[in-house]
């Protein structure tokens, strides 16, 4: 497999097949330190331990039920919208514990998510970029310029530059999830979290996207949830593999390890059986 | 295959049966004032001169009225009882709006005629009409039965049509909208707001027709309410008449053939406002689900 040395933003890596190397020492973004979760009784997570390193991609993979979008959901709050859900232990980003983070809207500014549906509102394609710059209260050229970097940024411009008055909901799949993106690069994240965001799509779809966020590393941390492993080989530099355990059916983190190592040497029995077709 | 199709032709051609059957019945007042009827205001049985205008006007008023008063109550109660927190609350107000529609309508006449009527005259109409009776919708003097009385309680009644219906087309909005709305940093009011009505819209416009429609033809409670008087006059304190209101009140003692016919006519009005409202309703909210189905 070919190895290629990130950094420089001129050669953009394509995402195909390319396993970056990793230059030691970079950042911790978010710590996850000894997190369970809870909905209502039953705990969906059990003691995770995870450091997403800075502009990389972490990728977490695991069977179904295995609490890897869970995890996902804690990272910007999302799991406040289910009722009796609770976390416990801490989430340290940016010198705050997200858990316990009073400004919701900062966090939600700061770590963006894109989802698995790309859900676009009802309204036009530069409306749905827009959408919460407006909420911020910009003015309208300037939302314009960050609407056309955003799209830019999300490889949709060329695509949509005619018209961007046309409902979101015009465009095909793949586009709809490059707009989401889109719509998540308007308010300038720092971190993407990405549940699944290509599941839906068709292969050639799915390439861009791939390719898309080969291109945002370089300027964004990024947290992938995904089922298909040859997508965490493709794009992840790091890889926690997550399972349920058969005990109390609550999700553990079983191996975190940069991605060519988790995939040519697991530590792990079960991550070997995981990753070799043996097991889900 | 057959019977299926005739069964299902029998709706439409009912409407149609009860359009002709009203026509014909008007047809002495159609051929005595043509036209004129519509715009005409003189309602005189012993003169034998009938016009339908302020009925008409008192149908409208009252039901715009109506449906200005409920439509934020009742959106607003549907995205409370969507909301999936609060669910013991939320049981409870659900139970209660959807009771009201339980409520005979002749309750909500008696109701409102001695216990609400003399309420709204002591503390609010009486009132406000004396201090800003020059502006000649406030104008006095403030009656027990008016306008306005009429309107509060007619709005009381098609809430539950509105809230009910609301409810569930605010449910059906895809909660990917709402999930993404707040992963953006939107706040639960700016996601109400700007993403959740807006693709609810296209249901609670056709929430509120219905409840327009129901507006339009409410008779006993309206006609209890409004204070029965055939005029066109600005102010909300003052009683008017409804289309319905004069059919129930008046048709005991319509005699002769003109005044019946006259009555008739008032209907087959009624009706055809009610159906134009309908069908535009359901061409509207087509153009739009339509409009939403191929984006």
């Amino acid at each position: 497999m070919q190895e290629k040395e990130r950094g420089s933003t001129l050669a953009a890596p394509t995402a195909s097949a390319q396993l970056r190397t990793l230059p030691g020492g970079t950042e911790t973004r978010i710590s996850i330190e000894g997190v369970d979760f809870y909905y209502g009784r039953f705990q969906a997570l059990n003691d995770i331990d995870l450091k997403i390193q800075d502009k990389r991609i972490t990728a977490l993979i695991g069977p179904s039920g295995c609490g890897k979008s869970t995890l996902l959901r804690i990272l910007n709050r999302m799991y406040d919208l289910v009722p009796g859900s609770r976390a416990e232990g801490r989430v340290m980003f940016e010198g705050e514990n997200i858990l316990t983070a009073r400004n919701l809207l900062e966090l939600r500014q700061n770590i963006g998510m894109v989802f698995q549906k790309p859900s676009l509102f009802p309204m036009s394609i530069r409306d749905n970029v827009g959408f919460a710059l407006r909420l911020h209260g910009w003015k309208k050229s300037r939302v314009a310029e960050a609407v056309e970097r955003s799209l830019k940024d999300a490889n949709l411009w060329e695509e949509v530059k005619d018209r961007l008055d046309a409902p979101g909901v015009s465009l095909s799949g793949g586009q709809q999830q490059r707009l989401s993106i889109a719509r998540c690069l308007a308010v300038q994240p720092k971190v993407i979290l990405m549940d699944e965001p290509a599941s839906a799509l068709d292969p050639i779809s799915t390439l861009k996207i791939e390719d898309l966020m080969a291109r945002l590393v370089n300027d964004y941390t990024i947290v992938i949830v995904t089922h298909n492993m040859q997508q965490a080989s493709r794009v992840a530099d790091y890889t926690a593999f997550m399972l349920m355990n058969p005990e109390n059916r609550a999700g553990e983190l079983v191996e975190f390890a940069p991605t060519v190592e988790l995939f040519q040497r697991p530590r792990d029995r079960r991550t070997e059986d995981y990753i070799t077709g043996r097991f889900g | 295959m057959v019977i299926t199709t005739a069964v299902a032709l029998l709706a439409p051609l009912l409407v149609i049966v009860i359009v002709l059957l009203l026509a014909g019945g008007a047809q002495p007042a159609i051929r005595q004032f043509g036209a004129q009827f519509l715009v005409s205001s003189a309602w005189n049985p012993v003169k034998q001169q009938f016009g339908a205008e302020p009925f008409i006007y008192g149908t409208l008023v009252t039901s715009i009225l109506a449906l200005a008063m409920a439509l934020p109550v009742g959106v607003g109660t549907a995205v409370f009882l969507a909301e999936p927190s609060l669910p013991r609350i939320r049981g409870t107000i659900g139970i209660g709006v959807e009771l009201l529609a339980a409520i005979p309508s002749v309750v909500y006449g008696i109701w409102g005629l001695y216990v609400f009527a003399p309420w709204l005259l002591m503390h609010l109409s009486r009132p406000i009409s004396e201090r800003f009776g020059s502006v000649p919708v406030l104008a006095g003097p403030a009656r027990q039965t008016s306008v306005l009385t009429a309107s509060i309680v007619l709005a009381v009644m098609i809430l539950p049509t509105l809230a009910a219906i609301s409810r569930e087309v605010v449910r059906a909005v895809p909660s990917g909208l709402k999930e993404n709305s707040f992963a953006l940093g939107a706040t639960w009011w700016e996601t109400i707001w700007k993403v959740i009505l807006p693709a609810a819209r296209p249901g609670i416009f056709g929430a509120t027709v219905l409840a327009f429609g129901r507006a339009l033809g409410e008779t006993i409670a309206v006609t209890m309410l409004i204070g029965n008087r055939p005029q066109i006059q600005t102010s909300l304190f003052g009683p008017a008449y409804t289309l319905a209101s004069v059919i129930a009140n008046e048709f005991t003692e319509a005699t002769g053939t003109l005044y019946p016919a006259a009555l008739i006519e008032l209907g087959l009005i009624l009706m055809l406002v009610a159906l134009v409202v309908n069908l535009i309703a359901l061409l509207l909210v087509r153009s739009v689900a339509g409009e939403g189905a191929t984006r």
